[in-house]
């Protein structure tokens, strides 16, 4: 008998703290499954950010670091230069990526660091409590910006995948999303194909992908899944945004 | 090894890195240490080093976390504002218990402040690094050749505590010329292995770095470990000098060069038949508080002198506990005390007979 879907090895059998609904637990749940079937738990260095996901040094049953806010890519630069051979990954959210840590994401995918990133964009800010991030949406009502965000007074939200394409350093962008099982299914291929690019020692690759905040948007955990299909991928188009085309 | 070479302070410092068994350098240009990651970057290749220029000192810093968690001998290098931006990843990595050397040629400040040596960032040295309660091992050599050996020594005492290490020094330090000696030559390949470091969780569990403890508890267990970190320390990690102490009536105290312009100013006060002993701190955290504590009973009074407007003379008058007046000479911003300057301040204070 062959057993085609269990807990992944990769994950430790503590239970998620998120909240129901979140879309966190499939990313991690992810990114387990390919680190099982690429079989490179042994070889995997990963980091964990500051945000909701700080813990996740307690799910992956491998090596981690918890890094400082924003700080990730820099921390994957000093492990990869250590340890070329190893396999290094980032975990960070949109205030971690795309607001404190934007110098250390940017250069890392201009140096082409070997790495490879997972980019949670839930447009807010989930751990501090629902405020603005740099990718919450033209008009999202969030703490702090109760009567939306207006582009005049706190500008657009931010396209990371879109910027890091632009670097010759970066191999591999995509961005993708988890509201359904065929979008889930896609995510993973695209997850799958991040450490692929790594792994051929091609250069940075990162996967963006679009998830939920059901407790700070305000929404239940129903709601909020339609919520990003109907708002969040106007914004933030779905697709391969950079590829080599050699791996996958 | 073994022969004496001529070299600028911040080249070896670096060579002494080397010497160590230090493969890893990750900083951001500042004056007045350029030099430092310059012969790095040219020798690191030959040696199978890697050095990388950061995109700031705050990506600098992580990028010494990331690699000292993963097990490496790693350095970085810096001056005064560089600091700053690298206390942040300082404070985690001492949250993380993470050895590594990190080095500041200390200038004028504050802000901007001049590129003139000095010695204003005592304070953020040895007490007020970033938030969180911890220390560093912080030595202030005072020549090139102490430059080097303890920059030797502090990859071994960051390793054996587990925490970062500090080498202050200032521009003059970095700048000066001056024949060293390299003592001895580390093989890195044959560093005891870090047992706790992420390289891949192979046959082990896995390893975490991290200074996360969200249970209050666990969070208090961690901070009195570091305690005791810091207890031993203090034990085992007091450096100091003296320095013509026998019979005295004033004691200055200074660390780093001017340390060596006290001595200038011993010799020239002793010319007039005035008697000045100098205690000199090379560890700056742990503070050699008990010898100035004991000598303070034999003298009549202490100076402390400093490239600032006065903060190590803070940690004198906590060693000397009122026993007797501690004064203060200091010339901030970059200006450097002369001799004469200093046996003018000791005829003021009475210190001296004739
Ligand atoms: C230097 C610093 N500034 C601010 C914070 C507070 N903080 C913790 S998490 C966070 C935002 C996290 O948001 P995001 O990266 O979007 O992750 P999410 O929680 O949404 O998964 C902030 C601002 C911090 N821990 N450190
Ligand atoms: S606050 Fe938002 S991002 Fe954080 S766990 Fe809850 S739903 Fe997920």
């Amino acid at each position: 008998m062959k057993l085609i879907a269990g807990y992944p090895d990769s994950l430790t059998d503590k239970p998620f703290h998120y909240c129901p609904g979140c879309t966190h637990g499939i990313i991690h749940r992810l990114v387990a499954e390919v680190i099982d079937e690429l079989e490179i738990k042994e070889e995997t260095i990963g980091i964990a950010p500051v945000g909701c996901s700080v813990l996740a040094y307690e799910y992956f049953d491998f090596d981690m670091q918890e890094a400082a806010h924003g700080r990730a890519p820099a921390i994957a630069t000093g492990i990869k230069r250590v340890h070329p051979d190893k396999v290094v990954f980032t975990y960070q959210g949109d205030g971690d990526l795309a607001s404190i840590g934007t110098a250390e994401i940017v250069h890392a995918a201009n140096r082409g660091e070997k790495i490879t990133t997972i980019f949670v964009n839930n447009a807010i800010y989930g751990m501090t409590g629902g405020q603005m991030a740099p990718t919450s949406l033209l008009e999202q009502k969030t703490t702090t910006s109760p009567f939306g965000r207006d582009k005049n007074k706190e500008g657009y939200p931010i396209k990371m995948s879109e910027m890091l394409t632009e670097l010759d350093g970066s191999s591999y962008i995509a961005r993708v999303s988890v509201h359904d099982p065929k979008h889930i299914r896609q995510a993973k291929r695209a997850i799958k194909k991040a450490f692929n690019t790594q792994i051929n020692g091609e250069g940075f690759a990162m996967v963006e992908v679009l998830s939920t905040c059901p407790t700070n948007w305000g929404l239940n955990p129903l709601a909020a899944i339609e919520w990003l299909k109907e708002n969040m991928i106007s914004t933030y188009p779905l697709g391969d945004l950079k590829s080599s085309g050699e791996v996958d | 090894m073994g022969d004496k070479v001529l070299m600028k302070g911040n080249e070896a410092i670096a060579e002494a890195a080397i010497k160590a068994g230090c493969r890893y350098f990750f900083g951001y240009p500042i004056t007045p240490q350029s030099e430092l990651p310059a012969y790095l970057a040219r020798k690191f290749p030959e040696v199978g080093g890697v050095f990388l220029q950061a995109e700031s000192e705050v990506a600098a810093i992580n990028m010494v976390y990331g690699a000292a968690g993963a097990g490496a001998r790693v350095l970085t290098s810096s001056s005064s504002p560089g600091v700053s931006l690298k206390a942040e990843g300082i404070s985690y990595m001492a949250g993380a218990e993470l050895p590594a050397v990190i080095i500041n040629i200390m200038r004028g400040g504050p802000g901007l402040g001049s590129i003139q040596p000095s010695q204003s960032d005592y304070f953020q040295a040895t007490k007020g690094m970033a938030h969180g309660d911890f220390r560093l091992c912080v030595l202030a050599p005072s020549s090139v050749q102490e430059a080097v050996d303890l920059t030797m020594e502090a990859f071994e005492i960051a390793d054996r505590y587990r925490n970062p290490v500090m080498i202050v020094g200032d521009g003059m330090i970095g700048q000066m010329m001056e024949p060293v000696e390299f003592k001895k030559e580390v093989d890195p390949e044959k560093l005891p292995q870090k047992e706790w470091a992420t390289d891949g969780a192979k046959g082990r569990e896995k390893n975490v770095i991290t200074s996360l403890f969200l249970d209050p508890a666990d969070l208090e267990k961690h901070n009195w470990k570091l305690k005791g970190k810091y207890d031993r320390m203090e034990e085992n990690e007091v450096r100091y000098e003296t320095y013509n102490l026998d019979d005295v009536d004033t004691v200055i105290v200074a660390y780093g060069t001017t340390a060596r312009i006290a001595i200038s100013a011993i010799e020239l006060a002793a010319e007039e038949g005035i008697k000045v002993g100098l205690i000199r701190p090379i560890s700056l955290y742990p503070f050699p508080y008990d010898i100035i504590k004991k000598t303070a009973a034999d003298v009549k009074n202490f100076l402390a002198v400093e490239m600032s407007t006065g903060q190590m003379v803070e940690d004198v008058r906590l060693a000397v506990e009122g026993q007797k007046p501690v004064y203060f000479y200091g010339r901030p911003g970059g200006m450097v005390p002369s001799p004469e300057e200093i046996v003018e301040k000791v005829k003021k204070i009475g210190g001296g007979s004739r």
